[in-house]
């Protein structure tokens, strides 16, 4: 810093002309190799990204194969989603290798301890249950809150969470609760000792998602079943 | 809903992710201008004020960006637009307080190379905030930096009655009580939540 | 300049921003990116890459400009050339590795702000030869890849017990948790300049042992 101090430099008179020149050509240079690293790297980011988003999804619905995206409208319909960029909520329709539907993976979000946490769970149709969930983004504290995406005990809550519908098909037949300890029934999680606000944030939010949108899901069944995608 | 969400924005930034202690922007000044109260005051009344300017710019510049779809050129412009408002503040406070300018000397123009201006542009814009969130994001993260700048002045003022080992003078005694104090603030965590 | 005064000189410019005047740990400066991102080894090494290749090429770019830019704009212009290479490391990131930029957050944006850079541009690359700015950026993006990995590793290390993610003292380890903690950062950059004081002290009394003979002398 002192040095920036001791360089407070004698200015001469410069026309402004020439300052503007050289201003224009280092920007002219700047947005040349900005625009130019932009066009070279954006196939890579688009692959790495996509990637991404792909072994997520596949994670918590284990056997998938392939994916279709869908969203849900006003209507609580299931429409296949055509501008994935411009579509803000975002369901994944997951198949196995045969085509048949393996389930359907959901992203939620809300407040955690710390700031937002955002991540994603895989619905079985079939089974009824919640098959798996990922933690996408969490500043949880480290070693404590951030348990929810690393502690297996945890996560193995979400190995076969029973979220059966009632007859009606219009919400949880046994909503998803939080205890601590043992648990009674399969539709309860398990907290962290030590990471109950984190635990609870994360089971609220499943809640809230699941009650939402399992109901929609089951009505739309088989929009889901039979839109497996094409291979070719 | 809608105000719980921007007073949770708002106490994010200024406590429990205090933008100095917990996520580390603007630790220069906080570490070279926190000597006395009285500068501390100033300092972070011009860096609210600068951020203040930088949301609503980045905010604006953000919006025109994604219209012409050049997203690419985000940080250059939010640099540019921000160096040139805090040259504009810095001629102003020059006019019309020249004994402000003088106190805080070297450090007005260092307020461009802040990155807890910046850190606000780029974190408002990657959190999706819209204008009024932007706002109270801005706002908060003002009165964050702020208090952790009278904190710490107030600390390092009675400090200097102390006889320190002379190993510890300087940045690393001030390091280690901002160490305390960043734990301190941890006790912050989960006002906003649940 | 014999040849070997020459090497030697070189050798000067680099070493002096790895140790003597370190940018962190001696002049302290870039603080904002020391203490956030060396929670761990992997984004401490990252950080201090990107930051050596962003003050290798704008000293480079600076330093054969330096003829051409007015004096009243310059600062102006180096801000650019900066920005400008912050953007193509954060894409070139980016494109390598997802993960990593993740974790990265905006922080690697934040290089633009970062004061080592500005600094050695203005006091550096703008007023010494094409070959010394570059040599300069080296030295001194070396000093501070250093110095991240001097804060990365042991926070790492004790406060998760993992060395680059590979696990090294076995389940059973109870690591410090402050370590990684936004506290710990502050307290491992505390103990660090306190060790760098001591040094400091330490040749001071040296001297001062050596110095008494010569005032007798006198």
């Amino acid at each position: 810093m002192s040095d920036i101090e001791n360089q407070i430099v004698e200015e001469e008179s410069v026309s402004s002309g020439k300052m503007l020149l050289s201003m224009g050509s280092i920007g002219l240079i700047a947005g040349i190799l900005i625009v130019f690293t932009f066009q070279f790297t954006l196939p890579y980011i688009n692959a790495n990204e996509a990637a991404y988003l792909e072994k997520s999804i596949f994670d918590v619905l284990p056997g998938a194969v392939t994916k279709k995206v869908f969203t849900i409208n006003d209507q609580k319909n299931i429409i296949p989603v055509t501008d994935e960029e411009a579509t803000s909520f975002k369901i994944y329709a997951c198949y196995s290798a045969n085509d048949s539907l393996i389930g359907v993976a959901i992203e939620a979000r809300d407040q955690g301890f710390q700031d937002v946490i955002r991540l994603i769970y895989g619905y079985s149709p079939e089974q009824q249950e919640i098959i798996g969930m990922k933690v996408l983004q969490s500043t949880e504290t480290p070693g404590l809150g951030d348990k929810i995406e690393k502690d297996p005990e945890f996560i193995a809550n979400f190995d076969n969470l029973n979220v059966t519908l009632t007859d009606d098909k219009k919400s949880l037949k046994v909503p998803i609760s939080l205890v601590k300890g043992q648990k009674s029934n399969d539709s309860q999680i398990s907290a962290i000792t030590g990471a109950t606000i984190s635990s609870r944030a994360v089971t609220k939010m499943i809640a809230k998602s699941a009650e939402l949108n399992i109901p929609v899901i089951a009505k739309n069944i088989n929009v889901l079943k039979h839109s497996a995608p094409q291979e070719n | 809903m809608v105000t719980e969400q921007y007073w949770f924005i708002f106490l994010n930034a200024a406590l429990i992710n205090n933008f100095v202690l917990s996520t580390f922007l603007g630790i220069c000044p906080f570490l070279g201008v926190s000597g006395k109260i009285s500068t501390a005051t100033r300092m972070g009344a011009a860096v609210s004020f600068v951020m203040l300017i930088a949301s609503v710019s980045a905010y604006g510049i953000h919006n025109l960006l994604v219209r012409i779809d050049a997203q690419y050129l985000q940080l250059i412009s939010y640099i540019v637009v921000i160096a040139s408002t805090v040259q504009l503040v810095e001629m102003v406070i020059k006019k019309f307080s020249p004994a402000l300018f003088k106190a805080l000397g070297i450090f007005l123009p260092l307020i461009t190379t802040n990155c807890a201006i910046l850190g606000l542009a780029l974190f408002q814009t990657n959190r999706g905030y819209d204008f009024l969130q932007s706002l109270s994001f801005a706002v908060g993260a003002g009165a964050g930096f702020t208090l952790a700048l009278l904190i710490m002045s107030g600390i390092r003022e009675e400090l200097q009655l102390s006889a320190v080992p002379n190993v510890l003078k300087g940045a690393a005694l001030t390091l280690m009580v901002a160490g305390i104090l960043s734990m301190a603030f941890m006790g912050f965590a989960g006002l906003g939540g649940q | 300049m014999t040849e070997l005064n020459v090497q030697a000189d070189k050798m000067d410019v680099f070493l002096k921003g790895v140790w003597k005047e370190n940018p962190v740990f001696v002049m302290l400066l870039g603080m904002c990116p020391v203490l956030a991102v060396t929670n761990s080894v992997i984004n401490a090494l990252v950080m201090g890459i990107a930051t050596t290749f962003v003050l290798i090429l704008s000293n480079l770019l600076v330093s054969s400009l330096r003829k051409l830019i007015p004096k009243q704009v310059r600062i102006a212009t180096y801000i650019l050339i900066i920005a400008t290479f912050v953007t193509v490391a954060d894409y070139a990131i980016k494109a390598v590795s997802l993960e990593v930029h993740k974790s990265l957050g905006a922080f690697i944006s934040l290089i633009v702000v970062n004061c080592i850079i500005l600094g050695r541009a203005e006091a550096f690359a703008s007023k010494n030869s094409i070959g010394r700015s570059v040599l300069d950026g080296l030295g001194m993006g070396s000093g501070f890849t250093f110095a991240v990995l001097c804060l990365g590793i042991v926070r790492e290390v004790l406060g998760n017990g993992t060395f680059a993610g590979f696990s090294l003292f076995g389940p059973d380890f109870q690591p410090l948790i402050i370590m990684i903690l936004p506290g710990g950062a502050f307290f491992v950059l505390g103990a660090y300049l306190m060790f760098f004081n001591w040094l400091k002290e330490r040749k001071k009394i040296n001297e001062k042992i050596a110095e008494p003979d010569m005032a007798m002398a006198d």
